[in-house]
């Protein structure tokens, strides 16, 4: 009887530890705050240079990871001068729409304005908002939304 | 709108009935709905044989709409037929009151209809059964293929005389028709009657179109339409199909209205991360800029007066409701509630102004005085936003989007309407997904 009672509260415990750590692992690698800074959705301009930054909810301002990225993808702007790009501004659905197209717009610009301090010359950079009209992610659920709240660059073809 | 539609009104009694005694109340939420018997109108034998429309059954036809314009509204209780006591063209000349009054009807509407010289007469009158006296009588003549919007100018007619108030059923919705994955929805432009009958879609589906208005004669639709990848407002004449875009603005222009005149448009433009409001009268193209700040200033919509303008902004840090002069001087805050506040649209009767509020999580419509101050919350739910009012501010029409699983499973954008008592939330139904409706004024006026 004493010996199953332990098993058990061993089995209770291992149980537990083992939930709580998958939770905060699973929270730990995919956003801080609600910033997403995972690269599950993440595409590659080059070997390398993300394509997206993420945002926080209702905000434009980078994190310093996202200018991180930036800073990589004004580095390969540099070598590969004949390349234009269009920055897109994506918002996630729990805004309403008009705000939320004035809101990717902001997005995409505090990207523009970011590599054009890097010497990114502005005529190469068109932006673009989205609004919440093209998710990433089409879960309702706020990793998906922290996904979606983003803004891509995307080479000019 | 060149076809236009001439519908001759006869009054048949000129004299109102003053001292009826039925009258039904719209100012609060009706939980006794008035019980109106819908007698199906009479057909003259004499009536011509038409091609497309069943002659024999129209009487019923007429009536059905009649009776499902009058449930909608949650303020009558339409009676079911079988229980009817009279023949409809003997009703139609003088109803058996007391017998009406057993089936528990209080008004009655009777009517005969017909066609010679492929016009198409109708004619209605409605009875009060507790007074037994009859309320009014009218007649119309028009073309037989408009024969639904005879039954819902019958049907504006009747709530008129008996709520005092104009109605709303002569009207149209126009929409964003949606489908496919949500990661790439089609959405094109669509119209329909209010109560969803004859959906029409305006655009092709081959580029993205968000948030059409009408202006004032519902002969035009201002919307956001991302043509070749430059998402601009755009100028949708319905009745030839022309559009154009808004101006020659170097970059996104959304979120427009007409003002009340008709004559400008009023939009936000989106320039180097900043969002302010401008104008655009259309006749002479002048821009002019309304707001000028560094914050998002969006979702502009006139007082009907024209002299005063609601918009959202975040200049105070999240997004909340402001009201300005219609010059851009003088804004005031009035949204100070918990949460945020969006999609301000100011009543056409000027009292209220009906707005989204998202907080905790979950989005609200509601309504407020235009000071601010009497907001009052209709509707909760997960994601819903974007009220429209009826012409006669009674009813407001939205949209409400629905949690998705992964891949987006189980996600749907649906209309809805309430009425601003709070009550009688209802469905729209529509042929395929929808969202940012926008209700037209009354067609015939």
């Amino acid at each position: 009887m004493k010996f199953n009672k332990n098993l058990r509260n061993i089995f209770l415990i291992l149980f537990a530890t083992l939930a709580l750590s998958a939770c905060s692992t699973a929270k730990k690698s995919q956003t801080t705050g609600d910033v997403y800074t995972g690269s599950d959705t993440v595409e590659y301009l080059a070997s390398g240079v993300k394509d997206r930054v993420f945002f926080a909810t209702n905000k434009s301002s980078l994190t310093s990871a996202s200018r991180e990225t930036l800073r990589k993808q004004a580095t390969y702007l540099r070598k590969n001068k004949k390349l234009n790009v269009t920055i897109e501004g994506h918002a996630d659905e729990r805004g309403t729409r008009e705000y939320n197209l004035a809101l990717g717009e902001r997005r995409a610009n505090a990207v523009k304005d970011y590599l054009m301090t890097y010497g990114i010359s502005g005529k190469r950079i068109s932006v673009i908002s989205y609004g919440k009209e093209r998710p990433v992610n089409s879960e309702s659920t706020p990793l998906a939304w922290s996904q979606n709240r983003r803004s891509v660059t995307v080479k000019v073809k | 709108m060149k076809k236009v539609i001439l519908l001759f009104f006869v009054y048949l009694n000129l004299i109102p009935n003053l001292n009826a005694l039925i009258k039904v109340d719209i100012t609060r939420g009706n939980l006794d709905p008035l019980p109106i018997a819908v007698s199906p109108l009479h057909v003259e034998n004499s009536s011509e044989k038409l091609e497309n429309i069943d002659i024999k059954k129209l009487g019923i036809n007429v009536s059905a709409i009649i009776e499902k314009n009058f449930r909608s509204t949650g303020l009558f209780n339409p009676l079911k037929k079988e229980a009817f006591v009279q023949k409809p063209d003997i009703a139609h000349l003088k109803p058996r009151f007391e017998d009406w009054r057993l089936i528990k009807a209080q008004a009655l509407v009777t009517g005969k209809l017909s066609v010679k010289n492929n016009k198409l007469k109708v004619e209605f009158r409605l009875w009060d059964l507790t007074a037994s006296k009859e309320m009014i009588a009218l007649s119309f003549t028009t073309t037989p293929s408009n024969w639904r919007r005879v039954a819902h100018i019958i049907s504006d007619k009747i709530y008129e005389r008996l709520t005092g108030e104009a109605g709303y059923f002569d009207t149209r919705i126009i929409y964003v028709a949606e489908s496919g994955p949500k990661n790439q929805r089609v959405k094109k432009l669509a119209i329909m009657d209010q109560d969803g009958a004859k959906t029409k879609y305006l655009t092709l589906g081959n580029e993205l179109v968000l948030t059409p208005r009408f202006n004032p004669s519902n002969q035009m639709v201002t919307y956001l339409s991302y043509f070749r990848n430059l998402p601009r407002v755009y100028l949708l004449d319905i009745e030839t199909g022309k559009q154009e875009v808004v101006g020659n603005f170097p970059g996104m222009t959304f979120a427009p209205r007409f003002s009340p005149d008709g004559k400008k448009i009023i939009m936000s433009f989106a320039k180097d991360g900043n969002s302010d409001i401008f104008t655009m009268d259309l006749e002479t193209r002048v821009v002019e800029r309304i707001t000028e700040h560094s914050s998002i200033d969006t979702s502009p919509s006139y007082s009907p007066d024209g002299k005063y303008i609601c918009f959202n902004s975040d200049r105070s840090g999240l997004q909340q409701i402001y009201v300005m002069k219609s010059d851009g001087t003088n804004v005031k805050r009035i949204t100070f509630g918990k949460g945020i506040y969006g999609t301000p649209v100011w009543s056409p009767r000027g009292d209220l102004i009906a707005f989204t509020k998202v907080r905790k999580g979950r989005f609200y419509i509601g309504v407020m005085r235009s000071d601010g101050t009497g907001e009052r919350l209709l509707t909760e739910n997960f994601y819903q936003e974007a009220p429209s009012w009826s012409p006669n501010g009674r009813v407001l029409v939205f949209y409400r989007e629905t949690k998705s699983g992964p891949q987006g499973k189980g996600f749907s954008a649906k209309l809805w309407s309430i009425d601003i008592t709070g009550y009688n939330e209802r469905r729209i139904k529509t042929e395929t997904d929808a969202s940012d409706p926008s209700w037209s004024s009354l067609l015939s006026k």
